[in-house]
């Protein structure tokens, strides 16, 4: 059996699945001051009496660090950098413990100023006086040569707990980036470990040991052992969960909208043919860019519970949430509550609903129908509009070669699939204002716990090979190798993929779920004078989000509607 | 976060697929380290500096500015197209008002690109900023532009293209052309008959540093700039006057470059030249860019950056302030000179010989423009390469008058075909172009 649980703004949800049906399933409301209760809420009710040793694996997806940046809950981080010429590396400041050092590698990866060693030992020696014992080292370039970043992490080893080096965490060109994204791993470190030993303790207590995976923002999944050292891979999984919960009902040869409508939020992606689409470079998070891999996602303030009111005349939707729709005992009417006032939501108290829309009606000077509906078309033409520009941005994305260029596909979905409490009222007006086919995924309410279940690994492999200089390197890895003078693409290729194996391996992933593919190649010959001195290769491999084997025989059920039963 | 104080565009097409052949210096390699430099600065993360992807420039964007011999397609690869279509994009942002100014950092060049097209010359086939500011014209109505030529190749095919017309300022700073391909650019040469002194050259000498570069920029570019009043200024940001750039004899840097850039405060920059792809690319191209967002860039240097060695001579320092006087020359008396021209309501013929370095042709072209009082007169062209193609080509300017006009759809007419591989009208009036064989 496998775990599956999803933190969201509003709720949790957790599921259990076997033999090809949902099994159990819970609910409770996020409490986002107390993560842990929620989570471990969730777990104990769906694995109650569950016998120990039939429970394979829990993957977990949770807002733990999300909301730790948002609030500013982060433990005291150093940040120390080493930039050489170019744009004044002040002006990347992050944190209150960050240092400009010397040092310079250009673009090849050749050592322009060495680092001045006494310098990073003073600031070990400061850091040490400021109890900051988080630090993330970072140099320009050191994907091209990690040299820096090395020597600065060997002296900061004896006096802080954890280092985070840039290279480590990406192998993409962009230094701002890569000092953000090492100041939030390093950042959410201790309370990342913190929590995720003490699921895995409760667990124990209870006599489960079961592997525990985290979803990563990419859609896939890492061993919790993994995590702890790049912890910041786990960032806004939340919308991942959905996008890989849809993903068995999306169309495989054609472009899907997906759309998760929660209590707070709406989270939407794109499928190219069954396949999620990435943020170019990674995740933006609480304004900072990093070189997180992320699954291409937009969210909006606009949600099932998005408190609704009239200002100056003016119907405004959103974006705060102050609980749930009246029908549920909220405080304020919701575009849910509209559901209820038009008859299309049961199970509520709809009374309480329409007493909330007669004031909105009131103070529009319309009928409370007529009100009702305005937020509601209103609500999904949102939506619709916010999905249409996060296409068309997908769409102008810039291409470097002339082929692409020439060749560049056209994202167009042809069907839209919803998830999230309100999906199926969602997804008839979407279908009508759209003139495409709009369904609410099987399982709806739980579909993002179920995509964490089932998401299988993802890794990613970067090399770097520059002939000339005789060197191979795969920063992320720790990897380097002295090359010859003939090692070429495929050379490259092969050697990518056997990092990418041993990679997944380690990540927790099983034999059954590498698919690997190439995602980038090319092959430059470096010409100096008029003969070729050596060539510039770049190659990066992937295993590209998806599901474990076990999702079919689940799609097919959930398919069918099939009846959820109680016990095991 | 930083973000920058103009809002600044820039289409990046390194075209990592297309080499004029596999060592070249027009190939592959050549934007690769730029391209590393940028993303690694974080460049296109700035607030207010925005990435667009470039559009494909068509066949009748390439009808307003050249005669292509036989027809556009035989002449250009989808590389050419896109990094003319690059330079449009650019510019219709601009206009659109979506951006203060822009970058086409693009490949292949343009700007030895002259308006008969039989071939290659210069590593350029067809001309990307004229074909930019022909359509601006055309979509847009722009009417006065002024284009500054900073790659150390003089820019013979913009001259050419603009040689007739006095609407656009043509201004090309270059090695003196005694010393580098193509050998034009001199001070004599400052425009066709009715466009006299809207074509100003400044040949400069071997190992002329920052110092040369700016002063020639404070004390001829600016001031001429000024009183030309143009609606546009465009920038063909060549940068191989580069001291590491392996095909010239130059002592510019990128600090220098960042700074004229500044200075000079282009709407609208265009990639031309430029070979030293490790050594200065990279940091030219990002102290431009910089330097047009209106952000810092004295950070900007190459690792191998010593201004004291690269320090011009005395000799140097003054043979450039006299460039500079003749050029201020040159451009206060070319009013009166087109005066007096075009009230003689004559003919004026020029023959000679263009050779196409990179495609080897040569081309013997004889070439007739009225000097017209009342528009920069009708152009035509008798152009024959050694390999026998002849073709016959008439330009009606884009302010052409009616008599002007009427004479070129005449001599369309009536040209004996039979002498002429191919004869050609180019009306800028009404925007069309015909061709018949």
């Amino acid at each position: 059996m496998i775990i599956g649980l999803d933190v969201g703004g509003t709720h949790t949800d957790a599921v259990l699945i076997g033999k090809g049906r949902i099994l159990r399933q819970a609910k409770v409301a996020t409490d986002h001051s107390n993560l842990f209760d929620c989570v471990w809420t969730c777990l104990d009710k769906v694995t109650r009496d569950v016998p120990p040793g039939t429970i394979r694996r829990a993957v977990l997806s949770t807002t733990l660090t999300t909301n730790a940046i948002a609030e500013a809950k982060l433990a005291r981080t150093g940040v120390v950098v080493s930039a050489g010429p170019g744009i004044d590396p002040a002006g990347f400041r992050i944190g209150s413990h960050y240092h400009c050092v010397s040092g310079s590698i250009d673009h090849r990866g050749r050592e322009i100023q060495p680092l001045r060693e006494q310098e990073i030992e003073q600031i070990a020696r400061r850091f040490l006086d400021e109890d900051v014992r988080q630090v993330g080292v970072v140099s320009k370039f050191s994907v091209r040569n990690p040299k820096h970043e090395l020597m600065m992490a060997e002296i900061f080893r004896s006096s802080c707990d954890h280092i985070v080096m840039g290279h480590r965490i990406s192998a993409s060109l962009n230094f701002p980036r890569r000092i953000a994204t090492a100041w939030l791993n390093a950042a959410v470190q201790p309370i990342h470990k913190r929590f995720f030993q003490a699921v895995k303790d409760s667990l124990k207590e209870k006599g489960l040991e079961i592997p525990i995976f985290v979803l990563k923002a990419d859609g896939g999944t890492m061993s919790l052992e993994a995590t702890i050292e790049v912890p910041g891979q786990t960032i806004l999984s939340g919308p991942a969960a959905s996008v890989m919960g849809a993903l068995p009902f999306a169309s495989a040869t054609e472009d899907t909208l997906v759309l998760d409508i929660g209590g707070t939020t709406t989270d939407m992606a794109v499928l190219v043919r069954r396949v999620p689409l990435f943020e170019p470079l990674g995740a933006r998070i609480g304004g900072h860019r990093t070189l997180i891999r992320a699954l291409k996602t937009r969210s909006i303030a606009l949600g099932g519970d998005s408190a609704v009111k009239v200002v100056d005349g003016e119907l405004l939707i959103g974006p705060e949430r102050n609980g749930p729709a009246m029908a549920y005992g909220g405080p304020s009417p919701t575009p849910t509550d509209a559901l209820f006032v038009l008859g299309r939501a049961q199970n509520g108290d709809a009374q309480a609903s329409r007493l909330g829309f007669q004031t909105i009606a009131n103070q529009l000077g319309i009928a409370i129908e007529e009100a009702a509906r305005r937020v509601f078309d209103s609500s999904c033409e949102k939506i619709i509009s916010a999905a249409r520009e996060m296409i068309d941005g997908i769409n102008s994305r810039p291409v470097y070669t002339v082929k692409e260029l020439l060749s560049s596909y056209k994202v167009e979905p042809v069907e839209i699939l919803v998830l999230g409490g309100p999906a199926p009222f969602f997804a008839s007006r979407l279908a009508q204002l759209t003139e495409l086919p709009a369904s609410a995924v099987p399982q709806w309410h739980v579909a993002n716990a179920i995509g964490a279940a089932m998401a299988r690994n993802t890794s990613e492999v970067t090399l770097f090979a520059d002939t000339e200089r005789g060197v191979a390197l795969a920063p992320e890895e720790e990897f380097s190798r002295q090359v010859g003078k003939d090692f070429d693409r495929e050379d490259a290729i092969a050697l990518a993929f056997d990092l990418l194996r041993e990679k997944c391996l380690k990540a927790g992933a099983s034999e059954s779920e590498l698919d690997m593919e190439v995602v980038e190649d090319s092959q430059f010959n470096m010409v100096r004078g008029f003969y070729t001195a050596g060539r510039n290769i770049r190659v990066k491999v992937q295993t590209r989000p998806g599901l474990i084997p076990e999702y079919r025989e689940l799609a097919q059920s959930m398919f069918n509607y099939c009846l959820l039963p109680e016990a095991i | 976060m930083l973000s920058s104080k103009t809002r600044t565009g820039l289409v990046f097409f390194p075209a990592f697929d297309w080499a004029i052949s596999p060592t070249h210096p027009e190939r592959e390699e050549r934007l690769l380290y730029t391209q590393d430099q940028v993303f690694e600065e974080g460049i296109l993360d700035i607030e207010g500096i925005v990435e667009f992807k470039p559009d494909i420039a068509t066949t009748q964007d390439i009808q307003r500015v050249h005669f292509c011999v036989p027809d556009e397609l035989s002449v250009v690869t989808e590389s050419h197209l896109i990094s003319a279509g690059g330079a449009k994009t650019i510019g219709v942002q601009v206009l659109e008002k979506n951006i203060e100014r822009g970058f086409a950092l693009v490949r292949p060049p343009g700007h030895h690109a002259m308006r008969v097209v039989h071939g290659a010359r210069g590593f350029c086939n067809i001309n990307i900023e004229a074909i930019m500011i022909e359509y601006l014209r055309q979509t847009y109505g722009v009417d006065r532009v002024a284009i500054v030529d900073t790659d150390c190749h003089h820019g013979d095919g913009t001259q050419d293209i603009y040689w007739h017309d006095p609407d656009t300022l043509f201004i090309s700073v270059h090695q003196d052309g005694r010393t580098l391909y193509p050998g034009s650019g001199f001070q004599s040469e400052f425009g066709g008959p009715g466009a006299a002194g809207t074509t100003i050259n400044l040949p400069l000498p071997p190992r002329t540093s920052e110092e040369g570069f700016l002063y020639v920029l404070e004390n001829a570019i600016l001031p001429i700039l000024d009183q030309f009043k143009p609606d546009l200024i465009v920038n063909s940001a060549g940068q191989d006057n580069h001291y590491s750039d392996p095909i010239t004899n130059m002592s510019f840097s990128a600090h220098g470059y960042a700074e004229l850039t500044k200075r000079l405060q282009p709407h609208i920059a265009v990639l031309e030249g430029g070979y030293s792809i490790e050594g200065a690319l990279p940091y030219v191209n990002v102290g431009i860019i910089l330097a047009m967002a209106g952000l810092d860039c004295s950070g900007i240097r190459e690792p191998d950056y010593e201004p004291e060695k690269l320090r011009q001579g005395p000799e140097i320092t003054r043979y450039i302030e006299i460039v500079a006087k003749e050029a201020l020359d040159v451009w206060k008396q070319g009013t009166g000179i087109r005066e007096d021209n075009r009230k003689k309501n004559k003919l004026f013929q020029r023959d000679r010989r263009i050779f196409y370095d990179t495609d080897q042709i040569s081309e013997a072209q004889r070439e007739v423009v009225r000097a017209c009082p009342d528009c920069s007169g009708l152009l035509t062209i008798d152009s024959q390469t050694d390999s026998g193609r002849r073709i016959f080509a008439i330009h009606i300017p884009r302010k052409g008058c009616k008599e002007c006009r009427e004479a070129g759809y005449k001599a369309y007419d009536s040209t004996d075909v039979r002498r002429y591989n191919r004869i050609f009208l180019q009306d800028r009036t009404c925007d069309q172009y015909f061709s018949r064989k």
